[in-house]
């Protein structure tokens, strides 16, 4: 009997760790499908089209909300809640057919009649969307059925697919509009769940995902909004983050270097690091005083000092990432004894001195303090004034335009354009360069267009309106077994429905 | 001495009204427009006009001052700006972080302070008391934002007890929320305590050579029993003052530390909000803090009495 009894709990005692053994393993086959994600800033309301701060689209675009187009990984623009278009040959008329079956989470229909609604909203009088200058061109939006959308223009917009890809143009419901800033509603594939203010935004797969192509696999995501870099630094470390696609502090990515569960990936963005310079005020209205503060810096010394060396120097307002993109670095390279020669020249043999008004963001007042240095080599005095950006560097730099020189990450892509608006704060007026973005915008085909970016680059590099600095770096920190996530950002963005755990 | 304590409460409302009408005009006062920060920089004059008339800023300075305190009268405290809902649900949402952390530290520099600057005093020049004096040296030294950074080093990233920093709720659990609020607290407490050791430890050296100990002594108690019952009672009132007066402390270092653990508290509630200009929320808060400490105030002004019965009979009461 006693020997039974033993035999009978040797059995159960080997039974019960075999299936222990098989549930661990199980549990260990099967992949992690939550991700927790960190930023460093928190997003002002959570609707992409009444608010302008980019860490809106970061949380929301691809993932909440979607537009009639949408842009990849490689800055592409791809057909998404509308099928296919079509461009009358005077890109006067957009004809965009519009897929069937498509809700939003509410359950609301997605029609023409919705498309219609949200790009009437984003263009109305009382309209604050952020970037309602895309749809100036706009003439009438017609919901012709309720498959096809058809967009008629007053003068060609050359750009307006482009645009309607961005955050600020998703489609948003009729009956939802109104609440996105707190409970976005939109066709992503994931569903919002909560925002604890302060901390993070919750969001869940949605099982009714139109796009059948694309299988989700992450089930919830947790948006963590951490700005301390080195509280970001612990969270990754003690796993309470699973990825930091922007990490904020180019000076602990090396404490990553040879981590068993963390990798490093450095991509490109759109943040185009440039010293703007008043164009109107003494001295800089000197093409040559500008010219020869460009050769006065050296660009890799700049990236070094402000960014422990991560970053692409650039020679005018584009990026790498951008299509047409010209290498115009050389146009006026490190050069201080031409510097000092052109500064003669132009009336300064002995330099001169100007304020920069610089924002409090780390890359900035470090870029001051290392262009500080290097015109102090060609006698140009530099006297750093820190400005507290937004708030300040709005009110005296982009609306007020009393400064000298300032020093911004300019975030919005493909924004070459800037140099020719008026009002803005360069105060640069060029007609040669007017007439190159011009061209652009007349253009439909994307291929026609290229020669005037290039042009437009070019007019760039050589007038030096701003000193081109460098592009910021995507500087990532992930697990390892995380695939899916963009390295590059052609657009400020994480797109997770493609994110996937391995393991 | 109840018309004394009305007349004070009459003064604390009058208070909160010059305050109220002081923060206001710091914050109009401020640089920046809330609309042009929402709308960045491609907003074109027109849009930015119509979203400076959906949140109200396109009003005379008078009638938006009278409005919010209409509205605070009433217990409506606005919308925020960024945020999109009510101040009143974001500021409840943020005291459950920002009080019971206050709380923990308050009740952790205690714990510390009070039983070492008794023990510093009754011995001293002992060891205690020269360890007591190395921690009040190092406590002052050391800011509270890096104590907490030195913290989350040795035992979040070190040792793996605590989390880094966030909050998990306290749907999460009251033990897990605790557990987040840990380290935090004891990043703020210790500052404090330093503080808090140095002025325990005098006020009991102050009356311990007073007529009363050594009659307590010659009725036949042990100086333990004397030092904690007669001696400590007595030193309490400095200490308590000392405590208000560190709450206020606190609250500001709450702004700090809550940013490096990353806390969802009120003091990153208004850090935000001060970046984001968003101007009703950031009066709100601050009106809050001011009246938290005023009424902080007044509760150990109260405590007194409690302390010190010789203060009932209302003379020393103003």
């Amino acid at each position: 009997m006693a020997r039974f009894v033993r035999s009978i709990s040797e059995v159960l005692v080997s039974a019960t760790a075999i299936l222990c053994l098989l549930l661990t393993t199980m549990a260990a086959a099967a992949p992690r499908t939550d991700l927790a994600i960190g930023m460093t800033i928190e997003p002002a309301g959570l609707d992409p089209t009444i608010a302008a701060p980019v860490a809106i689209g970061q949380v929301t675009w691809q993932n909440i909300f979607e537009g009639l187009v949408t842009i990849d990984r490689d800055g592409k623009i791809k057909p998404q809640l509308a099928s296919s278009w079509e461009i009358s040959p005077d890109g006067l008329t957009y004809r965009f057919s519009l897929r069937s079956g498509v809700t939003f989470h509410d359950g609301e229909a997605f029609t023409a009649s919705v498309a219609k609604a949200s790009i009437d909203r984003a263009r109305a009088a009382d309209s604050v969307n952020p970037q309602k200058r895309f749809f100036a061109s706009v003439d009438t939006v017609e919901a012709e059925d309720p498959q096809t959308l058809v967009i008629r223009l007053k003068q060609p917009a050359g750009s307006l697919l482009y645009w309607l890809a961005w955050p600020s143009s998703v489609i948003v419901g009729e009956k939802s509009a109104a609440n996105n800033k707190t409970t976005p509603v939109g066709t992503g594939p994931f569903v919002f769940v909560r925002w604890a203010k302060g901390d993070r935004v919750e969001l869940k797969r949605n099982p009714g995902y139109w796009n059948r192509e694309i299988s989700v696999k992450l089930e919830t995501v947790t948006f963590r909004f951490i700005g301390d870099p080195q509280a970001q630094s612990a969270a990754l470390v003690s796993g309470d983050v699973d990825a930091f696609p922007e990490f904020g502090a180019p000076e602990l990515m090396s404490s990553f270097d040879g981590d068993e569960r963390l990798m490093t990936v450095v991509g490109d963005t759109e943040l185009k690091v440039v010293a703007g310079m008043n164009n109107s005020r003494k001295p800089f209205d000197d093409k040559r005083v500008r010219q020869a503060l460009m050769m006065a810096l050296d660009r890799t010394t700049i990236i070094e000092g402000a960014w422990s060396g991560f970053g692409t120097p650039i020679g005018s307002h584009y990026t790498p990432n951008d299509r047409a993109y010209v290498d115009l670095t050389g146009v006026y390279p490190y050069d201080p004894e031409k510097a000092r020669a052109l500064l003669a020249e132009a009336g300064y043999p002995n330099g001169f001195s100007f304020t920069i008004k610089a924002p409090q963001m780390s890359y900035a007042a470090r870029t001051a303090e290392v262009m500080q240095a290097l015109l102090a080599e060609v006698g140009v005095t530099m006297i750093i004034e820190p400005t507290e950006f937004p708030a300040k560097w709005v009110q005296d730099v982009f609306t007020g335009r009393d400064y000298d020189m300032t020093i911004v990450a300019h975030a919005e892509p493909m924004d070459i354009d800037i140099y020719s608006r008026d009002p803005y704060y360069f105060n640069y007026r060029n007609p040669a360069f007017d007439t190159a973005i011009r061209q652009v915008e007349q253009t439909p085909d994307a291929a026609g267009q290229d020669k005037f970016y290039q042009e437009a680059q070019k007019i760039l590099a050589d007038d030096v309106p701003a000193l081109f600095l460098f592009v910021m770096p995507k500087l990532g920190v992930w697990d390892k077994r995380l695939k899916g996530l963009w390295e590059d950002e052609p657009i400020p963005s994480n797109v997770l429905a493609e994110v996937y755990w391995t393991e | 001495m109840i018309i004394l304590m009305i007349r004070r409460l009459v003064g604390l409302l009058l208070t909160l009204l010059a305050v109220s009408a002081l923060i206001f005009l710091v914050m109009a006062l401020l640089p920046g427009d809330p609309a042009a920060i929402m709308l960045g920089t491609s907003a074109s004059a027109d849009t930015l006009a119509a979203l400076r008339q959906q949140l109200g800023l396109d009003q005379p300075l008078l009638l938006r001052y009278l409005q919010w305190l209409g509205g605070v009268l009433q217990g409506d405290l606005g919308r925020s700006h960024t945020y999109g809902v009510p101040v009143a649900g974001l500021i409840t949402e943020r005291l459950a972080v920002t009080l019971p952390l206050a709380a923990m530290a308050i009740l952790l520099s205690v714990l510390i302070a009070v039983p070492l600057g008794v023990t510093a005093a009754a011995k001293r020049n002992g060891l205690v008391d020269l360890a007591a004096t190395l921690f009040a040296q190092a406590g002052i030294a050391v800011p509270a934002f890096w104590m907490g950074l030195l913290l989350i080093l040795l035992f979040s990233m070190q040792l793996g007890w605590t989390p880094a920093g966030g909050f998990p709720g306290w749907h999460a659990g009251f033990f897990a929320a605790l557990h987040a609020l840990l380290l935090p607290a004891l990043a703020l407490a210790l500052p404090q305590a330093s503080v808090l050791t140095r002025v325990t430890r005098t006020a009991v050296l102050d009356v311990l050579d007073e007529d009363f100990l050594r009659a307590a002594r010659a009725k036949g108690l042990s100086r333990r029993a004397a030092l904690w019952r007669h001696a400590v009672p007595n030193a309490m009132v400095p200490v308590v003052t000392m405590l208000g007066l560190q709450f206020t402390f606190l609250v500001a270092g709450a702004v700090l530390i809550e940013n490096v653990f990353n806390l969802p508290g009120l003091g990153r509630l208004a850090y935000q909000a001060l970046s984001q200009r968003d101007i009703i929320v950031m009066q709100d808060v601050v009106l809050f803090f001011a009246a938290l400490v005023i009424v902080v105030n007044f509760s150990v002004d109260l405590s007194y009495l409690w302390l010190d019965p010789r203060l009932r009979s209302g003379k020393a009461f103003s």
